[in-house]
């Protein structure tokens, strides 16, 4: 194996909750307040993932109190303590940047119907 | 200060104990031999000389053979030198590696820039250009190169287009992030010069914290 790959190897999660670009995820992210650490959770859809390896991100976007707010996670981060996806949805783009000029009922994505296996 | 000569392998990002993602340069350093021992008594000065990337000795030339037999070494292709204060602590054949960094915070590091070929000013000296718009026709030439028929002749050093990259770059303080004496790998913040297997001179910061 590549050195680099080897050197990323070591800090990179294992195991990953798998989600794609239009879910709806909850993140629980690690806050330390002085000493105290507690966790903090950020909901929202997923509107991009990009990069590979330890330097992989994904941006979360949600509408908090009718202003659009836009987090970006180092998938990787040892700050995440979890993610959850609570909804699949839907989307023909890997970007969803068009969700940023929609508000309301235009912004939904349908969710993506389970075909029975 | 004693340092070491390395390669380097690329770069990659790393979680720090915060959780931070830090940009890293990865460094494949030593184990190099120490092939002269310099004295202030016999060259003047007092220095060790380090050898890097064995060479197979039917590979080398005759001079540089002779030059390693005196230390019982096989050939290497890359001599550093490093000035000391304690020659004497030193011996031809002993192997210095990445563990004299272990105790250290940062280093300074050498090496060959990029090539980056026949450039203009723009790029190679940073000149603003010239306007882009309102029927300007001299976007990035450098504009005048001197005055009239005093001095009449281009001032020696004028910056002018040509070659660039591919000199010596030194980058200073930057701050180590993980030393692997297993691996003979280090680990440092930010960028170092050159592409990858760029041959580094790797010494132990002069800047203060």
């Amino acid at each position: 194996m590549d050195i680099i790959d080897q050197i990323s190897a070591r800090q990179m999660k294992t195991s990953v909750a798998e989600f794609s670009v239009g879910d709806t995820v909850r993140i629980d992210v690690k806050v330390v307040e002085g000493k105290r650490e507690r966790i903090q959770a950020f909901q929202g859809t997923v509107i991009q993932r990009k990069g590979r390896g330890i330097g992989e991100t994904f941006t979360v976007r949600k509408t908090s109190q009718g202003v659009g707010v836009e987090r970006v996670f180092p998938l990787h981060s040892p700050n995440l303590a979890g993610i959850k996806v609570l909804r699949r949805g839907k989307v023909r783009r890997a970007k969803l940047y068009y969700l940023r000029d929609l508000k309301g009922k235009a912004a939904r994505i349908t969710e993506k119907k389970d075909r029975g296996r | 200060m004693i340092g070491l000569i390395g390669r380097k392998i690329g770069m990659s990002q790393i979680f720090d104990e915060e959780g931070a993602l830090v940009p890293v340069s990865v460094i494949a350093a030593g184990p190099c031999p120490v092939v002269q021992v310099k004295t202030e008594k016999k060259d003047g000065y007092n220095a060790v000389q380090i050898g890097f990337d064995m060479v197979r000795p039917t590979r080398a030339k005759l001079p540089a053979l002779g030059h390693f037999r005196k230390a019982n070494l096989p050939p290497y292709r890359f001599l550093q030198e490093f000035r000391v204060d304690n020659p004497e602590e030193f011996s031809p054949g002993q192997l210095i590696d990445v563990s004299i960094f272990k105790d250290i915070a940062a280093l300074d590091v050498s090496g060959k820039s990029k090539g980056k070929g026949f450039q203009g000013v723009m790029k190679r000296h940073g000149f603003g250009g010239g306007r882009k718009t309102h029927g300007s026709h001299s976007h990035r030439i450098p504009g005048s190169i001197g005055m009239a028929a005093y001095p009449g002749k281009v001032l020696k050093g004028q910056k002018m287009p040509g070659r660039t990259g591919h000199n010596v770059v030194h980058v200073s303080n930057l701050k180590i992030v993980e030393v692997d004496t297993d691996n003979n790998l280090l680990l440092v913040k930010g960028a170092v010069p050159g592409a990858r297997n760029t041959v580094l001179r790797l010494t132990t910061s002069r800047r203060k914290i």
